[in-house]
């Protein structure tokens, strides 16, 4: 398997009145053509890591790294210029909000034929045919009706698919969904997912999916990593989850409420703190 | 005994949208009674047209043996209180704790206010520290607590729970629902709780109505869902998608 992503050492810094925030700590891991899960309460650094790839990095950040290597790509060196056209083709990002990634103004057909018209040499009707296409693919019932809604028209399940074919129908390399399920209905969740894991295996596409859902993630993804603080606290293949060893791991394994499991009180979280360091 | 909550063919609609269509359930005194089905299905308007915030068409609500009208009066709100999603949206950000909870206090006329507040914040785990700070000062888990100690404030015997835990990571989920259990057991409340997480539901509630397009699909106790002991496909479906992501290769 090579390697699509090459992430050692990342750090990401605010500066902020009250001093540095810390959000990503070293953050080291390699991705290939893969599923990889990354999980963590909020505020531990997922999205932040994300956006680092992306270089989507808030303006006032410092991104820090000893490499951060995209197909042979130096993303530490690459211009502004180069960041944007890898995002818009090599690598997308899926966000948890569809309203910051879709244009108010603008149909979601039209955004997606403009997505794979600005990267493909495609015909007005080619494109069209493919935006329904890929409207369907993301179980869009209606794509001929969608197409021409804008985004506040749709419910934000819908708005949640239409936002995955506008990402998806650039065929990207590298997939960075945030979240992207967690404002969906379980069973729509696994539609979205099933989707993605087509694109793995049938493209050779590799995907981080960021969740704070330890069971989704572990019942989807190859290898899960764990994040507490900004840090990587443990990495272990998903199938693996059950023998994690990492006290924090394990607390949100054993926190969440499962049917059929008589457990009253939850299990509750004691944080450490040297799960920090 | 008196059921403390008894709808019998109940319809909400809007405009010409049918949100809720011929729902019946009975909550007996003291029990947890949930509300599950995909976004859309109408729980969070059932648990409006009890607090009186929905338009109803037909149907009735009693609570306590009484017959509710069209308005709420201040002796319903002292009975049954509401506890929302958003630990963002439901307080006033620009307020702190301490006006938070002596609002309703004030309203429904309530003496000895200090000595309530100090032991409400106790009672939810926040501890007076937490009395003079800004609700967007305090973290999603604590803003539920507040919420929580301000719908219990008023001593209510019924809260009715829109989804109280889907805005918090698992962990703080499972303090909150702690908490909320222990105030139940504690002060013999009445629940009737609303989630999209079959297994938050079943952890919480004695029995459940599985509800979809408006309409119910089916009731049953949550020791029958455990067994897989369901009668509709759509609840079968619910329950295998609440097992995660199943490769079908
Ligand atoms: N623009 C920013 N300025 C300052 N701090 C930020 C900014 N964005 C994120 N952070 C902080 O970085 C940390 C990690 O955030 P994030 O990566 O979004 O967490 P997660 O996605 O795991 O919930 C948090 O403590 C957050 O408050
Ligand atoms: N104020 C309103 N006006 C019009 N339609 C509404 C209103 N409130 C809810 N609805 C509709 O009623 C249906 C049920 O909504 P809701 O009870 O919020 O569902 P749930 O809580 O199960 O997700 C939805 O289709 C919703 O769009
Ligand atoms: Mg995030
Ligand atoms: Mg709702």
């Amino acid at each position: 398997m090579s390697a699509l992503l090459g992430v050692e050492d990342l750090r990401v810094t605010f500066p902020t009145r009250t001093g540095v925030i810390e959000a990503v700590r070293g953050v080291t891991f390699t991705l290939g053509r893969e599923r990889l899960g990354i999980v963590g309460e909020s505020g531990s650094g997922k999205s932040q890591t994300g956006r680092a790839i992306m270089g989507l990095t808030a303006e006032h950040g410092t991104i820090d790294a000893k490499r951060l290597e995209f197909n042979g790509i130096d993303l530490l060196k690459a211009s502004k210029a180069e960041r944007r056209a890898l995002r818009g083709r090599r690598i997308a990002m899926i966000l948890q909000d569809p309203k910051y990634s879709l244009n108010p103004v603008m149909t979601i057909g039209r955004q997606i034929v403009e997505t794979l018209r600005a990267h493909e040499p495609v015909g007005k009707a080619e494109a069209r045919k493919r935006a329904l296409d890929m409207l369907s693919a993301v179980q869009i019932r209606d794509p001929e009706r969608v197409f021409d809604l804008y985004p506040h028209e749709v419910s934000g399940g819908m708005g949640q698919r239409a936002m995955i074919a506008m990402m998806l129908i650039a065929g990207p390399e590298l997939l960075i969904a945030d979240e992207p399920t967690s404002a969906l209905d379980v069973t729509v969740q696994l539609d979205v997912l099933a989707i993605l894991d087509r694109l793995v295996a049938e493209r050779g596409m590799g995907l981080i999916f960021i969740s704070h859902d330890l069971r989704l993630v572990s019942s989807f993804c190859d290898r899960v990593i764990v994040m507490y603080a900004g840090r990587i606290v443990e990495e272990l293949p998903a199938a693996k989850l059950s023998e994690a060893q990492h006290p924090y791991t394990r607390g949100l394994l054993n926190c969440m409420p499962e049917i059929g499991a008589d457990r009253h009180p939850l299990p509750v979280l004691d944080r450490k703190p040297e799960w920090r360091t | 005994m008196t059921p403390a909550l008894a709808i019998d063919g109940l319809s909400v609609e809007y405009d010409d949208f049918v949100a809720l269509d011929d729902v019946s359930l009975t909550v007996a005194p003291g029990e947890s009674f949930g509300l599950v089905g995909e976004s859309g299905s109408g729980k969070s308007t059932l648990l409006r047209a009890v607090a009186g915030l929905a338009p109803v068409s037909f149907g009735t609500i009693t609570v306590d043996g009484k017959r509710l009208g069209g308005k709420r009066d201040k002796a319903f709100y002292r009975k049954v209180q509401m506890v929302f999603q958003d630990p963002y949206g439901s307080l006033h950000p620009r307020q702190t704790v301490d006006r938070l909870l002596l609002e309703p206090l004030a309203i429904h006329g309530f003496d000895d206010t200090e000595g309530r507040i100090v032991r409400a914040l106790d009672e939810v785990g926040l501890g007076v520290s937490f009395r003079f700070r800004y609700s967007h000062q305090l973290s999603g888990g604590q803003r539920q607590r507040v919420a929580i100690a301000r719908a219990l404030i008023l001593e209510p015997s019924m809260l009715l729970l829109d989804e109280p835990t889907s805005a918090l990571d698992a962990s703080v989920q499972a303090e909150v629902l702690n908490l909320l259990e222990q105030l139940r057991a504690t002060r013999k409340l009445t629940f009737v709780m609303v989630s999209h997480d079959l297994a938050v539901v079943t952890h919480m509630c004695d029995r459940l109505l599985v509800m979809q397009n408006g309409g119910v699909v089916e009731q049953l106790a949550s020791t029958d869902l455990a067994a897989r002991r369901v009668t509709t496909d759509y609840t079968r479906g619910l329950l295998v998608a609440s097992e995660g992501f199943c490769r079908k290769s």
